[in-house]
């Protein structure tokens, strides 16, 4: 396409990849989608991929009547689930754009427009990018759905119906291509704002090879181990406050690997974090207090998150974000939104106090911290745990870190040798990374899931909770995606 | 001896009248009247000139009459037949023959470039004239014909001053590609789209100005438009002066009342407070407020209109001319909409060189100033809260909203309606002109050859202003918003054809040969406005400007050829070439073959009385589509985001370029179409009618389904694939009940079936295929209604089957577990009913009675399902939200539903509802004051009534919705009107 003889349109280009996550389509917040069927808001990459992880889990609950959205806690979605097929939808929306991109930037296009010197460069750079980005869609669909279609620069556009991949295979390729990137990516934390460096495809290998053996049956935690090292010893530092990796102003937070950024006059979205902040916020809630003009009543957690933490206030652990004024902690009816406490962690309000910067405090300036320093320190002391090789007791000094930061820099926070269990990982992991759009691949990865290991409010649709069938630990392809490529075979049990 | 007994039963008749007549003291006349093949024609109007004396022809056409010694004259009159005027000269015996009227025979129908008899129809052509529009406040076009054109469906939208019509000819063709017929207006295609700024483009033509419409609807009649042919054509001719004519001038004023028809019945007052304190938290019962205000009340008026045009025609040195000038002011009856238009046109058809050349040139120029009101309002005031005042101290303009406990806005409660209302100020101006000019030559050499040229151009020019003050509530946190709008359209068109019209009286035939050639250019230019607040902030920086064209180049032929005035032929073929596809595809050929068979011109009909007429016709053709919303949807292209659609990389926020979605090889939407039908009259055309039937099928269904996932820049594409069938038969009957001198009286009837059904919507075929969900309802984002399936009709609603218990009441959260998995999920949803009437019908009677005439229209559609929305969201625990109350309608009385954790309810069958219904559309009363001032002055004095009842079992307020989902539409206003028309010559 003419728009790649102007090195200055690369970037807009690639912006576009990047923007994939946050925004739905040309038109901010709304009005040219880029994926169709379905409300453009509700079907944010973002969103979706945070409800697909979160709402089946014990970490939220929402109480919008939108159809299929109880099904999520239920458990109990089917092929045609809306959300479900956004969701898809949007991943491979992002594969076709990154595609579309590399296939416009291969060495022989670029030396063909004479894109030559810095500017070569750079266009590597962005090339790398792209691969990367597509690597983590891929590694959403591996995570989420398993066996899907595959397709790459290597096909053209059009309407042709892509062949099936088996879950190894699209493991093996995520894997080669973020090897085959690592390189060519600018070094760890040497690149600009928002854009992807060695460290990001580093923290995606690390969750890639923790959850080896749930994708492929075979275990690679010692890899694990080896590129959770690689971001540990990148330069990276723990934010001193932790609050400050959800607010408006979260850009100049420490600790974030790669963020998905927002900003409320220019990138506008009905899905992304203006629903994360939105959404838990009602009943007797103050939207000031979030940056906000108003609450959309939706999302709480069920107590046994909030049973995780000493207190239900941030006295003891500054990571219980809880509101309870006029709430009630077991929940008895789902759209009743003072039943259960609702997570106040996500705000549009910066580090000083300041509201973000739309006039209306529709749209916020927080952004999504996809990858964090405290996720990584975690993974590398489960991956130790796992039988990894690497050092106890690095990981305990690791883990207590992150305990120290959550108590206030007090030593009561650390735990001991000892204590330092699987169980307590994950319990961990629900306090430090709750609402972060980890849970589901978590309890899968500890078994918890779908099994009655381990049951919470609500689980399978029951108020005490029940165990599922476990093909329920991957979604459906959508309906429409079966109909619409003939080589699909859906997924066992849908 | 048969004469003799019926002239004896004749001579005691007339000798009633001749006792009566007595003073006069005359002769008496008998005779017989026959028609041309020598049939005697009973019931013939035998009147004495100048009086009101007169007789009837009996069975076999003889009469008998009293009349004057000297002088007089008989005036022979019948349906069907020139009148006849006969001196009596002193005559005893006066025998006559009539003959058929040759000017109903020969009413020229108006079709795609040029005229056709309409006995030598071979299609299915409708042409309505001005007698025979709907009459009443009319403020946009399509309304003259609503109810009157088998085969075509009229739903107007709603009642917003102007508001457009949804027009329907035999079901619509498409699934996503435009559903509208093309409409012509004197000789220029127009677009369908929208106008910034306008209600509906069509409001902007004055119906005064219109003449007749003339409606295509087979393939045969429609396939000269080619690739915009598939769902009917619509030819629209407006007045013009006539050679010849006298200098007129007509004056209609018409005033006219709108008022709501009903409201939805809501709880209220202290049914509603019982039902907050049974079923709200402890907390919200406390917002119970004191006041009894009905919201419905509040936001609607009786509106006034009134509608005035002059026109001047006649004929200045032989060119006629007709001017006129309209201006209407009409308020809708929902606050603060109204419309103000003026209108004037101009159409001077002069003729030259022996009137070889004759010119035809139109002008027609629009003024629209519109105030659009806030229609979200008419749902908000259905469910706001009864029991709270309509005014408050506050910053919100003084009008209550819904506050939290630190007096900030609840940003999830409904907004004040009347504040919505009054706190808007939303208004456009619109300017609009269609034009064209014509010229015919009949070339000088060559006897019967004619060159016609045809240019017109449609330009409109539209900007408006949304202005919310910083005190409403909706933008109360950004401190108001201002902003405007702006679009320019340009539509230029050139047609030119030859034509040749032969009479081979050697081999009795007849032919009417049509080529041409058309060229068609659309433009459209949107430039873009940042949206501020009232201290100039910018709210939404500009977004990018649209501009957009498209072009449709064509060549088109057509043959009509007549042998034995009997045998009929019609051939057409049109080769369109559309901008919106690429290179390969651009061209498309859209064949059409119709015969017909005079069957009442064959000697073995001609000793018969019974019919008058009989012609058999039957057709196929194909024609296209190709309005499919994009403009270039077979070009990879990049577009740029907006402002607000910026991503940030390092400190810079980039303006994203996105490569689209494309479909290479996309390329026309096909239409077959085969028609076949009957036309006949009856007793001397006393009864006339038609009966038809058509079958379409469409292929290469433009539509848009999702694509394999990571194959295309998308995951819908607009591409070719699907089919879809519409089946359906019409009838139509026009009777003479009643036709003497003093009465008169028509009566018309036309109804339609017709089903539609999806026969193949995606490249592999697959049972197990859910379909494409569509039909957005309220009460959860993203949530739809209806399903397009193969094997149903298309728009099919997909809902749970509901549960009822003994005594016929729908039980709550119980539906039928149709797959028997144990489990209500998605699987048990099925598809129950569809939008489409299977029949509908319109019933015309118009009756006149010396000077008076009665006329009514009745509309009527059965088995047309409607989601009632309204319905659907009234449950007990939609009372109480979170810190604010909602009312709910009174009908969940009937089946009481607390709509706790049951996401299903709404998807509940139950709430679709047979809404078959019969309106009586319009209903008129007029008065003719003739010939006063020395025959120089009529007048015309009228009332009447639109919209007058509707008997339907359908719950919610009208039954009448298009796409079928009733979710608080501007109501239909019933209206009452006076007017006057003065015709001077």
């Amino acid at each position: 396409a003419s728009v790649y003889r102007d090195f200055v349109n690369y970037k807009q280009v690639l912006a576009k990849i990047y923007a994939g996550y946050a925004l739905t389509g040309q038109q901010g917040p709304a009005g040219d989608p880029d994926i169709l069927g379905g409300d453009e808001g509700f079907s944010s990459y973002l969103r979706q991929y945070w409800q697909l992880q979160e709402l089946p889990t014990d970490e939220a609950v929402i109480g919008w009547g939108d159809v299929g959205l109880s099904d999520l806690h239920e458990m109990d979605w089917t092929p045609n689930n809306q959300f479900i097929t956004a969701m898809f939808a949007r991943i491979f929306y992002q594969v076709s754009l990154t595609n579309e991109f590399i296939r416009e930037t291969t060495d022989a296009k670029l030396e063909e427009r004479g894109i030559t010197g810095a500017n070569l460069e750079l266009a590597k750079e962005y090339r790398a990018e792209a691969r990367f980005l597509r690597a983590l869609s891929y590694w959403h669909a591996l995570d989420l759905f398993g066996s899907v279609p595959f397709v790459t620069e290597e096909d053209e556009v059009g309407a042709f119906f892509p062949e099936q991949i088996s879950r190894e295979e699209l493991f093996n390729y995520i894997e080669s291509e973020l090897l085959a990137i690592e390189d060519e990516l600018v070094p760890a934390r040497q690149n600009e704002y928002g854009r992807a460096d060695q460290a990001a495809a580093w923290t995606l290998l690390t969750k890639l090879y923790l959850n080896a053996e749930v994708y492929t049956g075979e275990e690679r935690y010692a890899d694990a181990v080896t590129y959770a090292e690689k971001v540990i010893g990148a330069g990276y530092e723990l934010e001193e406050n932790y609050e400050n990796l959800f607010l408006a102003d979260n850009n100049t937070a420490d600790g974030i690997i790669f963020a998905i950024a927002f900003d409320g006059l220019r990138t506008q979205t009905y899905g992304g974090t203006t629903y994360l902040v939105h959404a838990p916020v009602g009943g007797s809630m103050d939207p000031a207090e979030f940056g906000i003009d108003g609450g959309w009543s939706g999302l709480r957690t069920t107590e046994q998150i909030v049973d995780l933490f000493p207190t239900t206030t941030g006295v003891i652990d500054e990571r219980a974000m809880f509101y309870t004024e006029g709430q009630a902690e077991v929940i008895n009816d789902i759209t009743d939104f003072t039943d259960g406490y609702p997570i106040t962690k996500y705000r549009n309000v910066t580090s000083t106090g300041e509201v973000g910067s739309h006039p209306g405090r529709v749209f916020v300036d927080t952004d999504f911290p996809m990858f964090r320093l405290a996720d990584v320190y975690l993974m590398y002391a489960e991956a130790v745990l796992r039988g990894g090789g690497g050092d106890v007791g690095m990981a305990l000094e690791l883990v207590n870190a992150l305990r120290e930061r959550a108590y206030n820099d007090d030593v009561a926070g650390r735990i001991s040798a000892n204590e330092l269990t699987l169980d307590f990982i994950l319990d961990e992991r629900a306090r430090e990374l709750s609402w972060e759009a980890q849970r589901r691949t978590d309890l899968i990865r500890f078994n918890k899931f779908t099994t009655d290991n381990y049951l919470w409010a609500w689980k399978g649709g029951v108020p005490t909770g029940t165990a599922v069938p476990e093909f329920r630990e991957i979604y459906p392809i959508p309906t429409a995606d079966i109909l619409a490529n003939p080589n699909l075979e859906q997924n066992p049990g849908y | 001896r048969e004469y003799d007994e019926a002239s004896s039963t004749m001579a005691t008749s007339s000798s009633r009248v001749e006792t009566e007549r007595s003073p006069l003291q005359g002769n008496v006349v008998r005779g017989t009247v026959v028609g041309e093949n020598g049939t005697p024609l009973p019931g013939v109007t035998v009147v004495l000139k100048g009086t009101t004396r007169g007789t009837a022809t009996g069975v076999n056409g003889d009469f008998t009459l009293a009349v004057p010694a000297e002088g007089g004259t008989l005036v022979f009159s019948y349906i069907g037949y020139e009148p006849q005027e006969v001196p009596i000269d002193g005559r005893e015996q006066i025998d006559v023959v009539l003959s058929t009227d040759v000017e109903a025979l020969e009413e020229v129908v108006v079709v795609g470039y040029g005229t056709q008899k309409k006995s030598d129809l071979t299609g299915s052509v409708t042409a309505v004239g001005e007698e025979d529009f709907q009459e009443g406040n009319i403020t946009t076009p399509e309304q003259l014909i609503a109810g009157k054109v088998a085969g075509v469906q009229i739903t107007p939208s709603g009642g917003a001053p102007g508001a457009g019509s949804q027009i329907r000819i035999r079901g619509g063709a498409s699934l996503n590609a435009s559903n509208d017929p093309l409409i012509v207006i004197d000789g220029v295609p127009v677009d369908n789209n929208g106008i910034s700024g306008t209600a509906n483009p069509l409001s902007l033509i004055n119906p005064n100005d219109i003449e007749s419409f003339n409606i295509l609807k087979d393939a045969s009649a429609t396939a000269i438009y080619g690739s915009r042919a598939s769902n009917g054509v619509i030819i629209i001719t407006t007045k013009k002066g006539r050679a010849g004519d006298k200098f007129k001038v007509t004056l209609n004023s018409l005033a006219s009342i709108s008022q709501l028809r009903d409201q939805v019945d809501v709880l209220q007052g202290d049914e509603f407070r019982e039902a907050v304190n049974r079923y709200a938290t402890p907390a919200n019962r406390e917002l119970l407020g004191e006041a009894n205000t009905d919201w419905q009340d509040l936001i609607f008026r009786d509106a006034i209109s009134h509608d005035h045009n002059l026109s001047v025609s006649g004929s200045i040195s032989e060119v006629p001319y007709r001017v006129s000038v309209g201006h209407l002011s009409q308020e809708g009856i929902l606050l603060t909409s109204e419309l103000e238009r003026t209108t004037g046109s101009l159409s001077l058809s002069p003729q030259f060189f022996d009137e070889s050349l004759r010119v035809n040139l139109n002008l027609k120029g629009i003024y629209a100033e519109n105030r659009f009101a806030n229609e979200g309002a008419i749902g908000a005031a259905v469910v706001f809260d009864p029991t709270q005042p309509v005014y408050q101290d506050n910053e919100f303009g003084g009008y209550f909203e819904w506050v939290d406990e630190n007096g900030l806005l609840n940003t999830l409660a409904p907004r004040n309606p009347l504040s919505m209302l009054e706190q808007r100020d939303d208004r456009s101006e619109v300017l609009r002109s269609i034009g064209s000019l014509q010229l015919d030559y009949s070339m000088p050499f060559v006897d019967g050859l004619r060159a016609n040229l045809n240019l017109g151009y449609d330009v409109s020019e539209s900007e408006g202003q949304v202005i919310l003050p910083p005190t409403l509530a909706s933008v109360y946190t950004q401190g108001g918003s201002i902003n405007e709008y702006e679009q320019e359209k340009v539509n230029k068109l050139l047609d030119f054809y030859l034509n040749y019209t032969q009479d081979y009286e050697e081999i009795d035939s007849r032919v009417d040969l049509t080529a041409g050639y058309s060229y068609q250019k659309f433009t459209n230019e949107i430039p873009p406005f940042a949206t501020l607040n009232f201290v100039g902030d910018t709210i939404t920086r500009a977004p990018n400007p649209i501009e957009t064209n498209n072009v449709l180049v064509s060549f088109f032929g057509r043959l009509n050829y007549v042998f034995k005035e009997k045998y009929l032929l019609t051939a057409t073929v049109r080769r369109d070439g559309s901008s919106r596809f690429s290179p390969d595809n651009r061209w498309g050929t859209f064949p059409a073959l119709a015969l017909a068979w005079r069957i009442i011109e064959e000697p073995f009909l001609e000793a018969q009385t019974v019919f008058s007429d009989l012609k058999i016709r039957g057709g196929y053709g194909i024609t296209g589509q190709q309005d499919i919303g994009g403009f270039y949807p077979y070009l990879p292209r990049y577009v740029y985001s907006n402002v607000e659609g910026s991503y940030l990389l390092g400190d810079t926020y980039y303006r994203t370029l996105r490569p689209q979605g494309y479909d290479v090889n996309i390329k026309w939407e096909e239409t077959e179409t085969w028609n076949a039908g009957i036309d006949f009259g009856l007793f001397n055309n006393k009864l006339t009618g038609s009966l038809e039937y058509y079958f379409k099928q469409t292929d290469d269904l433009l539509s848009q389904i999702p694509v394999p996932a990571g194959s295309n820049l998308t995951n819908r594409l607009f591409t070719n694939v699907g089919s879809i069938e519409n089946e359906g038969v019409e009838a139509v009957l026009n009777y003479y009940a009643v036709s003497n001198e003093n009465i008169n009286w028509e009566l018309g009837f036309n109804a339609t079936y017709n089903r539609n059904e999806i026969t193949n919507l995606s490249r592999v075929q697959d049972d197990a295929a859910v379909g494409i969900q569509v039909g957005g309802i309220g009460g959860g984002v993203g949530n739809t209604i209806q399903i397009h399936t193969v094997g149903y009709p298309t728009f099919s609603y997909y809902v749970y089957k509901q549960v009822y218990d003994d005594n016929g009441r729908p039980i709550e959260g119980l539906y039928a577990d149709l797959n028997d998995d144990g489990a209500i999920t998605d699987e048990d949803l099925y598809r129950f009913e569809d939008p489409t009437p299977d029949w509908y019908l319109g019933f015309t009677s118009q009756f006149s009675y010396k000077k008076w005439s009665l006329g009514f229209v009745l509309r009527g559609a059965f088995n047309n399902y409607v989601y009632n929305n309204i319905k659907a969201n009234a449950f007990y625990n939609n009372l109480d939200w979170n810190g604010y109350l909602l009312t709910i309608p009174t009908y969940v009385r009937d089946f009481g539903f607390l709509g706790v954790n049951d996401p299903n309810r709404q998807y509940s069958d139950y709430f679709v509802e047979n809404a078959s219904f019969v309106r009586m559309d319009n209903i008129n009363l007029g008065y003719n004051f003739d010939n006063l001032l020395d025959d120089r002055v009529n007048v015309r004095v009228t009332a009447s009534g639109q919209n007058v009842f509707i008997i339907t079992d359908y719950d919610g307020l009208d039954p009448e919705v298009t796409g079928g989902i009733d979710n608080n539409f501007y109501p239909r206003p019933r209206i009452w009107s006076l007017g006057v028309q003065l015709e001077f010559q």
